[in-house]
């Protein structure tokens, strides 16, 4: 059942294709079968691929997360959820999530607020739009491994560019890589110079989406632009923010360039101050313990996480994407709209000519 | 993006550039009625574009300096020199950091998988947009689902599976897990489905042309806007990757972002030998980004996802 049969040349786009005539020749038999076939033929490199690098090794953690197995000696002997126990034992395992999660707050909301400041910045008429946005991207295409080393360098205990900086304005020098909470607002730096412009990006599409009656709307009423901005650009962008915080979460639990990059040893600071969890499980597995059993436990427990955090964050959003006014139809939260629809429903999202 | 798209299938690019520049001048109208921006905005911008640039620019600084001088100065000098070409040299030069064959391997890593992705995700969407077979909704939604899949944690069976064939150390290790995106699928089944007309596949399937043909010759050149897009990111994505090879690769075969890491382990007394490094090894990427940064802002904006 495809778009068009050969033996019906009018525009079928639903339906199924009429009978097809008893005889047919041996040609129209092989356009048939290209016809049917064809479909499943182009989806399926996607499918079989996903399967052997994604999925496969996904579920295969769960089997290695079971058994005694090291980098070295290979699977040994089936030891049930010893592997889980031993992890949520090990005290470096919870502070490694500590981190993680103090890194993640400290990076996203800062940055969030940020990037929309930035994206009002750009919604404007400017000159020479097109250099201001490249000009925030840049950030974008340096490796995170770069851009790690170089703050590094810039928020060194002694002698640091950031702390002369605080020197200027009369702030004590701060032990960047050897208090807890100031290396995690460094690794935390570290992650925005990275991704603020990139989202401020998005917010701008979002922005430049927001009908211009709303504003007048609101000169009308005698709003000012703060106010302009607070109650009527932000409810409008509200879609694209959820986005934002959304795929942030998944990347943020996930963070590994930064912190392995941040010192010398690359293994968290002598007191794990800023070991995180995906860290942690690079440690486990080839660093010096060389468990791959327990590495594997430390891989799904945080998966499980990660998927727990997604769905809350899924439902929330969804609280507040339907109780809130229309979304602005930029693509990135139509995408998310879409998203949200082929769940619910359960059905295909790409219906012809949908709005956008 | 949809309705220019769909005037360039149906009424051709003249068609198309000029409804483009209609919807331009109308907005434009619109947007006249907020005044030009005051001195503040600008100002302001200016302060971000300086953050954004500072931190290479301080490479640059760290670079042609003398590692004695950045211990005991936060800010050594405020120009780059000459010297700077030195640590280049002795970068590339170098035996135990492999430039040349880092360089090389980066290029291999990022065309490869963005050309796999690009074709698969391409051939993937326009089955999902526009063909309709059993077990279509189902499979779309299975798509969209493991995009929030954080697949990087089966990096263990991952390495067990590479360490078995013998693949460690070896470039198509870290090529072929990324060959095809659920991201990528997503992005052009939306992008075709709007952008495609059935129109125009019907009048290729009336003219005789196998399903190959028809995908060949007329839903590929309609997905070129956003293929090129999907391409330019998977590229930067594979350049920056670090995580996974880092453990699949070594010293002896790496990849650019490696190299950071054996600077580390082998200068990390010799900082400015480090920073001119990593500058080298970020060029690349900023000369790209010269080229193609307005598409790239364009990608952002019309909904790209994050690498």
């Amino acid at each position: 059942m495809a778009v068009l049969s050969p033996s019906q040349p009018a525009p079928a786009r639903s339906g199924r294709p009429p009978r097809p005539p008893r005889r047919v020749g041996f040609s129209q038999r092989l356009g048939r079968w290209d016809v049917k076939l064809s479909p499943y033929l182009y989806i399926s490199p996607f499918f079989v691929l996903f399967a052997l690098t994604g999925l496969f090794p996904l579920v295969y953690t769960a089997f290695v997360s079971v058994h005694q197995w090291n980098l070295l000696g290979g699977q040994g002997d089936f030891v049930g959820l010893q592997n889980y126990v031993d992890v949520l034992n090990q005290p470096v395992f919870w502070k490694s999530l500590a981190n993680t999660l103090s890194i993640f707050v400290l990076s996203s909301v800062p940055q969030v607020i940020l990037a929309i400041t930035i994206a009002a910045l750009l919604d404007q008429n400017l000159r020479a739009a097109t250099f201001w946005r490249m000009g925030v991207l840049v950030p974008y295409v340096v490796a995170p491994v770069a851009v790690s080393m170089i703050f590094g360098r810039m928020f060194a205990d002694q002698y640091g560019f950031v702390n002369a900086l605080l020197g200027i304005v009369g702030i004590d020098a701060v032990g960047w890589h050897s208090e807890r909470f100031a290396s995690h607002l460094a690794i935390a730096t570290i992650v925005n110079y990275r991704w603020t412009g990139y989202n401020a990006l998005i917010f701008l599409a979002a922005m430049q989406a927001v009908p211009r009656e709303l504003y007048e709307a609101a000169v009308i009423d005698g709003a000012g632009r703060v106010r302009q901005f607070f109650s009527v650009t932000v409810p409008q962008i509200r879609a694209s923010i959820i986005f934002v915080v959304i795929t942030s979460t998944i990347g943020g639990l996930q963070i590994f360039d930064e912190v392995r990059m941040y010192d010398a040893a690359g293994l968290g600071g002598p007191s794990k101050n800023w070991m995180t969890t995906v860290l942690y499980l690079y440690d486990v597995a080839w660093g010096n313990q060389k468990n791959f059993g327990r590495a594997a436990a430390v891989a799904w427990i945080l998966f499980v996480l990660i998927i727990g955090i997604g769905m809350v964050n899924f439902l929330i959003s969804r609280r507040i994407s339907t109780s809130g006014p229309r979304a602005p139809k930029v693509s990135r939260s139509h995408t998310r709209v879409l998203l949200e629809r082929a769940r619910a429903a359960g059905s295909s999202t790409t219906t012809p000519g949908e709005d956008r | 993006m949809s309705s220019i798209a769909v005037t360039a299938q149906t009424a051709g690019k003249g068609a198309a550039m000029a409804a483009a520049r209609r919807r331009d001048s109308g907005s434009r109208a619109a947007r006249a009625a907020s005044r030009r921006p005051g001195r503040v905005t600008y100002a302001l911008l200016g302060v971000a574009l300086v953050i954004s640039a500072f931190p290479l620019y301080f490479t640059l600084l760290l670079g042609s300096s003398d590692p004695v001088a950045i211990a005991q100065n936060p800010v050594p000098q405020w120009l780059p020199d000459s010297s700077l070409f030195q640590q280049f040299a002795t970068v590339i030069s170098s035996s135990q950091i492999n430039f040349a064959k880092a360089l090389w391997n980066s290029v291999v890593v990022s065309v490869a998988v963005s050309a796999s992705v690009v074709l698969f995700s391409t051939l993937a969407g326009y089955s999902f947009a526009k063909l309709s077979f059993r077990g279509r909704g189902p499979l779309l939604v299975f798509v969209v689902a493991t995009m929030a899949v954080p697949t990087q944690l089966g990096i263990i069976p991952m390495y067990i599976l590479m360490s078995e064939i013998g693949w460690i150390g070896k470039v198509q290790a870290v090529v072929v897990p990324a060959l095809v995106a659920a991201f990528g699928v997503f992005w052009m089944t939306q992008y075709l489905s709007e952008a495609l007309p059935y129109e125009l596949i019907e009048a290729a399937r009336v003219d005789g042309a196998s399903m190959l043909r028809t995908f060949w010759s007329v839903a590929l050149p309609a997905a070129r806007p956003a293929a090129a897009m999907l391409g330019l990111f998977t590229f930067v994505q594979q350049w920056t990757n670090f995580f996974w090879p880092s453990i699949v690769l070594n010293q002896n075969n790496p990849t650019l972002p490696l190299v950071v890491r054996s600077l580390q382990a082998t200068y990390f007394v010799d900082y400015s030998l480090v920073m001119g490094g990593i500058f080298l090894v970020t060029l690349p990427l900023l000369v790209i980004f010269a080229v193609v940064g307005r598409q790239l802002v364009a990608g952002i904006m019309a909904g790209a996802v994050k690498g």
